[in-house]
């Protein structure tokens, strides 16, 4: 009836995930969740969206104002001083309204996962693992979403200008600019994403198991 | 037969607050589960048997006393030996099943071996072997939403088995399961109990668990009542089937 378990009595430490499995488990877990992926993701697309819009247009005037005809300079000139403010002010403002929105959508998108954050560590996760799973998952919506969200942004602003100074803006086209903006508005999506993740995960990843699966949300 | 204590309890207590109201759920348990055992934990609603059945599994910590694991104080390990424990030590299955939503049943019992640093292949044929165990053979890619609640609840079992813990711990786990399933639940749980030779505690009120139970404790209030072995059991309730004593 009793089989010797000897080796059994020490305690060991050797836990691992590996990447490709957490990968996949991200992956896998934005898929099955897609209504709720979308949720989160849209709100990061509007965020950034807003954002990219408010500073392509700005690398529209910009370019305007450098190679553009005299006389559109000079009525552009009149009102920079006054748009200069109107504009920090409005990137500020976006900026806030993309942080907020994300983290906001990330904060309930990681809370109401907290039972299964429990059931991961009752299994043997250690905190890392949580963390790591998040991380990877909050990263791939935060480039998706900052992608969709900027392509969104510059084609609106492209549209606005191409309809207020036609044919004008292709010679004025400021290219290197939009691509600067845009490689920072989506560096900016995911690590506002990562970051409004990376705190909910922490916190449940750092409670008890059982308060974890307790917790309600 | 010598007895070797797998879990010990020693004063055990937990408090919890209510706002600023202390709520003293365990009031001192002292128990030892030997190798092997069938234990039920019974009492009824807020007697604290899950909150006991958390402190066992390490799940969360007791205000004052203390916990051995196969002889290892448990307040002493750290995140990662704690995990180390929950991971090959301990099986866990609950009440309400648990399964990870977005992994299919063969995928939810590998995650266990994984963690534990088993290769893919191996985590694949051990856990496909495992659910034909639970007779679940033939379902081992759905998700858990595609499954009934008895046949979840075989999931939560094979994965408890995993990685071949000395102890499965079960919070009422046929408390959200008809009566001819909840049955079946148990008479697998028996099973394996007898087959791998692995302690199961449960904390439970279903009567049902009484005629598998090597001994049953009676908790009420934070304090045990008494503690029956299984003969005394049989001539109270009256009525056991088939089963015989492991």
């Amino acid at each position: 009836m009793h089989s010797e378990v000897p080796e059994k009595k020490k305690i060991g430490k050797l836990l691992k995930l590996p990447l490709n499995h957490a990968f996949n488990m991200s992956i896998r877990s934005i898929r099955i969740r897609f209504g709720r992926s979308i949720i989160v993701t849209s709100s990061i697309v509007l965020g950034i969206a807003f954002l990219m819009s408010i500073l392509s247009s700005n690398a529209f005037i910009m370019g305007i104002m450098e190679k553009g005809p005299e006389n559109l300079k000079i009525a552009l000139q009149q009102n920079l001083e006054e748009m200069r403010s109107r504009q920090i002010w409005l990137v500020s403002l976006s900026l806030l309204v993309c942080v907020v929105g994300i983290v906001n959508a990330m904060l309930m998108a990681v809370t109401e996962r907290s039972r299964e954050i429990g059931t991961m560590k009752c299994l043997g996760a250690l905190d890392r693992f949580i963390v790591e799973l998040f991380l990877l998952e909050s990263s791939m919506q935060g480039l998706a979403g900052s992608i969709i969200g900027v392509i969104i942004g510059a084609s609106a602003t492209i549209f606005i200008y191409l309809l207020r100074y036609q044919g004008l803006i292709w010679s004025i086209f400021p290219w290197e600019p939009l691509l600067k903006y845009s490689a920072f508005s989506i560096l900016l999506g995911i690590i506002i994403s990562v970051i409004g993740a990376i705190y909910p995960a922490y916190v449940s990843a750092k409670l008890e198991p059982a308060e974890a699966i307790r917790r309600e949300v | 037969m010598p007895k070797e204590a797998i879990v010990r309890t020693i004063g055990l207590k937990k408090t919890f607050l209510l706002g600023k109201i202390p709520l003293h759920v365990l009031k001192g348990i002292d128990i030892e589960i030997y190798r092997g055992e069938y234990i039920s934990i019974m009492g009824p609603s807020g007697s604290g048997k899950t909150t006991l059945f958390n402190m066992i599994g390490g799940l969360d910590k007791p205000t004052d006393g203390k916990v051995y694991i196969d002889e290892v104080d448990i307040a002493q390990l750290d995140a990662y030996e704690l995990a180390w424990l929950r991971c090959r030590k301990i099986g866990y299955i609950f009440q309400t099943f648990n399964l990870i939503p977005v992994m299919t049943a063969l995928e939810n019992v590998m995650l266990p071996m994984i963690f534990g640093g088993m290769e893919n292949d191996e985590a694949m044929n051990k856990a496909k072997g495992l659910l034909e165990t639970v007779g679940l053979g033939a379902r081992l890619h759905h998700k858990p939403f595609e499954l009934s609640g008895g046949q979840q609840q075989r999931v939560a079992i094979a994965r408890a088995l995993a990685n071949d813990p000395a102890i499965i711990l079960a919070d009422e786990p046929t408390g959200n399961l008809d009566l001819k399933t909840g049955k079946e639940i148990i008479n697998l749980l028996k099973e394996m109990n007898k087959d791998k030779e692995v302690s199961i505690i449960t904390a439970t009120h279903d009567l049902k668990m009484l005629d598998v139970s090597d001994r049953v404790i009676w908790i009420r209030d934070g304090m045990i009542e008494r503690i029956e072995d299984r003969e005394n059991l049989q001539i109270k309730v009256g009525e056991v089937e088939g089963e015989e004593a492991g």
